[in-house]
């Protein structure tokens, strides 16, 4: 393929990627930015919301869209209250210890993955895609279902952006955020704040995964990857950041694509990881910081 | 069958507990016990993948082993004695396997160790069953056996390795497809066996490998590599392990349509994975080595209905009870033809326990031909004792109308070598 | 002789005395020797985190690099086990300076990501090396080059008083540290580094100090687990690699010298009793974990220490 064409191809597939990312990452932000802890389970929400989109598209009979929608509604749902429940159970307790958090969220990790293992098995199982149209490029095949992902992740992102800036749900998690003795002492519930955030941070992990498993398939070991890769989104945009979130998302994916055309797969890897690193050397706090680590 | 075992350990424990492994053999009440043994069972350590990526593997490892398990004891057992499985999770980790092994030995005192697929947990574990003077016998595929790389207790008489399989497969595909080929292969030691053995007996025959694309092991979507593919490709040879290798067809689908170059690709691409997926039409007509067809076909033997039946799996390929569950039949009828080598190699010995383990490796070693046979389904083999690898038939089928039909049988030869060790001059 | 000093002679005597008197199984004894091992890793790690509080996610990359580094002089080279094992030292010593000097322009979770993307990189790069290093199968250290001085190091026994010494030496290097002024400024940074720069100590140096420390045991470690243990592979320096010495830290308690040990048996043996009784083994040990931050959050020997023995280093 010619460069030109080429190019085109990485970018959109590293912005499919991006996309997904960043919904992966925004809810690991969330719950970073407001709550201070590592969520190291976070990735296995992401799992659980692609093996009951897996779940729920079965039980649809028909067409493929309808059990797809009916996913989109649901399972953000379930697994936030999952999540949620495993905050008031364990988390709750633990007082938001940074480093206790991340032997507790190891722990419910290993948890949901053999639940996983048990009842869905190690196979990868495909979700047909709500509509299955191949766009010819001309240069190339891609799916019309990749453009719908990217385009119900920036709708999704500026839902997050609206509530975040312009409601009172929104007003309370920025408060928290910044101080949270300080908003307590105001008058807001923090304990149910946090309840609330871990749910949601969930949740939109959740629908991230409901957005990807027609492309990539659902499998009990999905997690893993995803989680690291928000992880360093959400630090090198700085913690508590939407658009730093948006924008390390961006870069990371796109960077990913665009290295691969030049390079050796396993070298372009290389290089990616290497440009977190430098990244991260010349801006230690991330690009976007808005708040004090 | 768990639960009298722990029985055994809990009382064996606490022996061990109260003296030295030494001075256990000197108590009087020791010697009755292990010469009650000969009646006892044949205890067979099994290594399986049953977490980690290799799981979706080591839960058909696991059926077609309790499957072979139980037509060798209503047959009688092995010499007189009924086999025993001990399982335990290596969580397709090196580090795990080799602990597996440990515990077959040590704890278990099992009288051989088998199975498991991913190269990196044999090599992980092969040292320790050197060590632990355990048989180790591996349904692995790898090269690594009969590449010198292990030990004299290692051996792989029940599945060719991928060197056999590769350089079989290339007149196949100078002749018929194309002349110029692109290489898709992960890029971790299992593809690099793909790249260098193909190459080499591709370039042999006059073809040519116009480019290489390696695929890193961490990457779960495919298609920005795509590219790399040269247009002027005749055929595109891929391979591809993993959870994420129905994504990887799928992508290749959505990229090519039906527009692209003639497709050879080793069954690992789809195993385990449903053909009937929506998105995978586009293989029709494209070609794959398999192990063992997973479609009964038109000549299927008796045996392989046997053994089909035996295992659980339909003509399809998939299990009987859930049509969706396809197996990985290409490569698990490594595990029923072991256990049945291990069955004939401890007859011929003349085994009757751990002392004779030597004796056990010894009778395997001088195992030359293995005929086509109920213990045999996938095909005749020959093994070399020398290299402690097995020699066999490689199919070749094509997909056709959603299944995979028979195009092309390899001779025992094409799989041959020259051998790289002796493994029979090492001392035990 | 002072109370620690005596503990921690009991503790390796009481691991001396369970092989002197045959009381090990050989299944034991074998799984005690890697413990042991892995622990000595696990000492390394705490160095870093539990003293000066600075948390790696990247620390398979020191054990791989150890690993390595006596590995392929052995496979490649002929290297005799002493002089791999100076090599890796020298080389995991190198290789953690300079990391250290990079990583510590970063602090707290910024630290966190560019610990684990060098260590990304490292395992990124032995499999791009793949000729080389054999990638992902990785090599088989064979039996006749794991002698040293006439000890053949696969040999059980030989093996277990091996890695009791090495780790027996990793924890003596601890509680010098524990002991030492320099350790008492490690400790001072961890609690409060602000403070400790204010107090007119370069807090830089000294972290960095702590990072080599800590990088080249583990290097050490990497490189006898190696040679014990016969098998080099890329399975070493991937992320669960990193993960596994925080967990052994925070379980057995985070800035004690035996934490290591107890966090390492603890879980080996969690997940090797927890297989015996069920396959989804899995559930044991995620409840396990929770159980342990539930009600000993500072970890077993730091809830210990908390409650009764203060004196505890």
């Amino acid at each position: 393929m010619d460069l030109g064409p080429y190019l085109l191809f990485a970018s959109l597939e590293g912005l499919v990627h991006a996309a997904v990312l960043s919904l992966i990452a925004l809810g690991l932000s969330l719950v970073f930015g407001v709550m201070r802890i590592v969520n190291v389970a976070h990735g296995e929400f992401f799992m659980l919301g692609a093996i009951l989109t897996w779940w729920v598209s079965n039980f649809v009979m028909g067409n493929p869209a309808l059990g797809f929608l009916l996913a989109l509604l649901i399972v953000p749902l379930v697994v936030g209250i999952i999540a949620m429940f495993s905050d008031l159970l364990i988390l709750r307790h633990l007082k938001y210890d940074p480093e206790v958090t991340i032997i507790a969220t190891i722990g419910i990790l290993y948890i949901i993955q053999q639940f996983a293992l048990m009842t869905f098995g190690p196979d990868a199982r495909p979700v047909e895609q709500p509509f299955n149209i191949r766009l010819d490029l001309y240069w190339f095949g891609f799916s019309a279902y990749k453009f719908f992902v990217i385009f119900s992740a920036i709708i999704l992102l500026f839902c997050v952006w609206l509530v975040m800036a312009k409601t009172k749900f929104g007003l309370i998690l920025r408060a928290t955020q910044l101080d949270s003795e300080i908003a307590q002492a105001f008058g807001i519930p923090i304990s149910t704040v946090y309840s609330l955030v871990f749910g949601v941070g969930a949740a939109i992990a959740a629908v991230g995964a409901v957005l990807i498993v027609p492309i990539q398939q659902a499998h009990y070991l999905m997690g893993g990857e995803p989680l690291l890769l928000a992880f360093i989104v959400v630090i090198i945009g700085g913690l508590g950041s939407l658009k730093g979130t948006v924008v390390a998302a961006m870069l990371i994916g796109i960077s990913d694509g665009i290295i691969s055309v030049f390079f050796s797969p396993n070298l372009a890897k290389i290089l990616a990881t290497l440009l977190v690193v430098v990244v991260l050397l010349i801006r230690p706090n991330g690009l976007f910081r808005t708040i004090r680590i | 069958m768990k639960k009298i075992l722990k029985a055994n350990i809990s009382r064996r424990k606490l022996m061990k507990g109260i003296a030295s492994v030494g001075s256990i053999v000197a108590m009087p009440g020791f010697v009755s016990y292990s010469q009650a043994a000969s009646s006892s069972p044949i205890k067979i350590g099994f290594q399986v993948h049953r977490t980690g990526i290799g799981a979706a593997y080591g839960r058909w490892y696991d059926r077609t082993t309790q499957a072979a398990v139980k037509i060798i004891n209503d047959s009688g057992g092995i010499n007189g004695r009924p086999l025993e499985i001990i399982a335990e999770d290596d969580g397709t980790d090196p580090k795990r396997g080799a602990e597996a092994l440990e515990k077959f030995a040590n704890q278990h005192d099992c009288d051989v160790a088998f199975g498991t697929l991913f190269s990196h947990v044999v090599i992980g574990s092969a040292p320790r069953a050197g060590e632990l003077k355990l048989p180790y016998f591996v349904v692995s595929e790898g090269h690594h056996v009969a590449s010198g790389m292990l030990n004299r207790y290692t051996l792989q008489p029940g599945i060719t390795d991928v060197k056999s399989q590769v350089q079989a497969m290339a007149p196949f595909v100078k002749d018929n497809l194309g002349k110029k080929v692109t290489m898709v292969y992960p890029d971790f030691a299992f593809g690099h066996d793909h790249r260098d053995y193909f190459s080499a007996a591709f370039e042999s025959q006059g073809g040519q490998i116009i480019a290489k694309v390696p695929i890193p092991p961490t990457e779960s979507s495919f298609s920005k590599y795509f590219p790399k593919i040269p247009r002027d490709t005749e055929v595109l040879y891929h391979v591809m392990v993993g959870p994420a290798v129905l994504t990887f067809v799928k992508e290749l689908g959505e990229f090519y349509g039906s527009k692209g170059p003639k497709l050879f690709g080793f069954i690992d691409s789809v195993e385990a994975v449903d053909l009937s997926t929506p998105g995978l039409e586009f293989l029709d007509g494209s070609y794959f080595w398999e192990g063992n067809p997973r479609y009964a076909q038109a000549n299927q033997t008796d045996h392989d209905k046997f053994y089909r039946n035996a295992v659980g799996v339909d003509s399809n390929g998939a299990s009987v009870s859930d049509p969706k569950d396809v197996s990985t039949y290409a490569h698990m009828f490594g595990c029923w033809e072991t256990l049945h080598i291990i069955k004939k190699g401890m007859e011929k010995s003349g085994y009757s326990g751990i002392k004779d383990r030597a004796k056990l490796i010894e009778a395997v070693e001088s195992m030359t031909s293995m005929p086509l046979s109920q213990a045999h389904p996938q095909g005749a083999k020959i093994f070399n004792g020398k290299t402690h690898q097995t020699f066999g038939h490689q199919y070749i089928t094509k997909m056709t109308n959603g299944k995979l039909v028979l195009a092309h049988t390899t001779s025992i030869e094409d799989t041959f070598y020259p051998d790289e060790v002796d493994y029979t001059k090492q001392s035990f | 002789m002072r109370k620690d000093l005596i503990l921690h002679l009991s503790a390796l005597s009481v691991l001396l005395l369970l092989e002197l008197l045959g009381i090990f199984s050989e299944y034991h004894q074998g799984n005690f020797a890697r413990i042991l091992v892995l622990a000595a890793y696990g000492v390394g790690y705490n160095i870093l985190f539990g003293y000066t509080g600075l948390l790696s996610l990247g620390h398979a990359l020191f054990f791989s690099a150890g690993l390595y580094a006596s590995g392929l002089s052995i496979y490649h080279l002929d290297y005799e086990i002493g002089q791999s094992i100076i090599l890796a030292i020298g080389i995991s010593a190198f290789i953690s300076s300079l990391i250290g000097f990079l990583a510590l322009r970063t602090i707290g979770v910024s630290f966190m990501i560019v610990t684990l993307m060098f260590s990304q990189i490292a395992y990124l790069c032995i499999l791009y090396f793949g000729s080389i290093t054999r990638g992902d199968e990785g090599f088989v250290i064979q039996q006749s080059s794991r002698i040293f001085f006439s000890l053949d190091l696969s040999n059980p026994t030989i093996r277990y008083y091996s890695a009791l010494l090495i780790f027996s030496l990793c924890i003596f290097i601890n509680l010098w540290i524990a002991k030492s002024s320099f350790g008492r400024v490690l400790v001072a940074i961890r609690e409060n580094s602000d403070r400790a720069l204010m107090l007119g100590y370069n807090v830089q140096s000294y972290k960095l100090l702590s990072i080599i420390i800590s990088g080249t045991i583990s290097g050490f470690a990497g490189a006898c687990y190696g040679i014990l243990f016969g098998y080099v592979g890329a399975s070493f320096a991937t992320v669960s690699y990193s993960i596994f010495p925080l967990l052994w830290v925070l379980i057995g308690g985070a800035g004690t010298v035996l934490g290591p040990l107890v966090g390492a048996i603890f879980m080996f043996y969690l997940i090797d009793y927890a297989s015996d009784i069920t396959d989804a083994y899995m559930i044991i040990v995620g409840v396990s974990l929770l159980i342990v931050t539930l009600f000993a959050r500072r970890g077993l020997l730091g809830e210990l220490r908390y409650r009764f023995f203060k004196w505890i280093p």
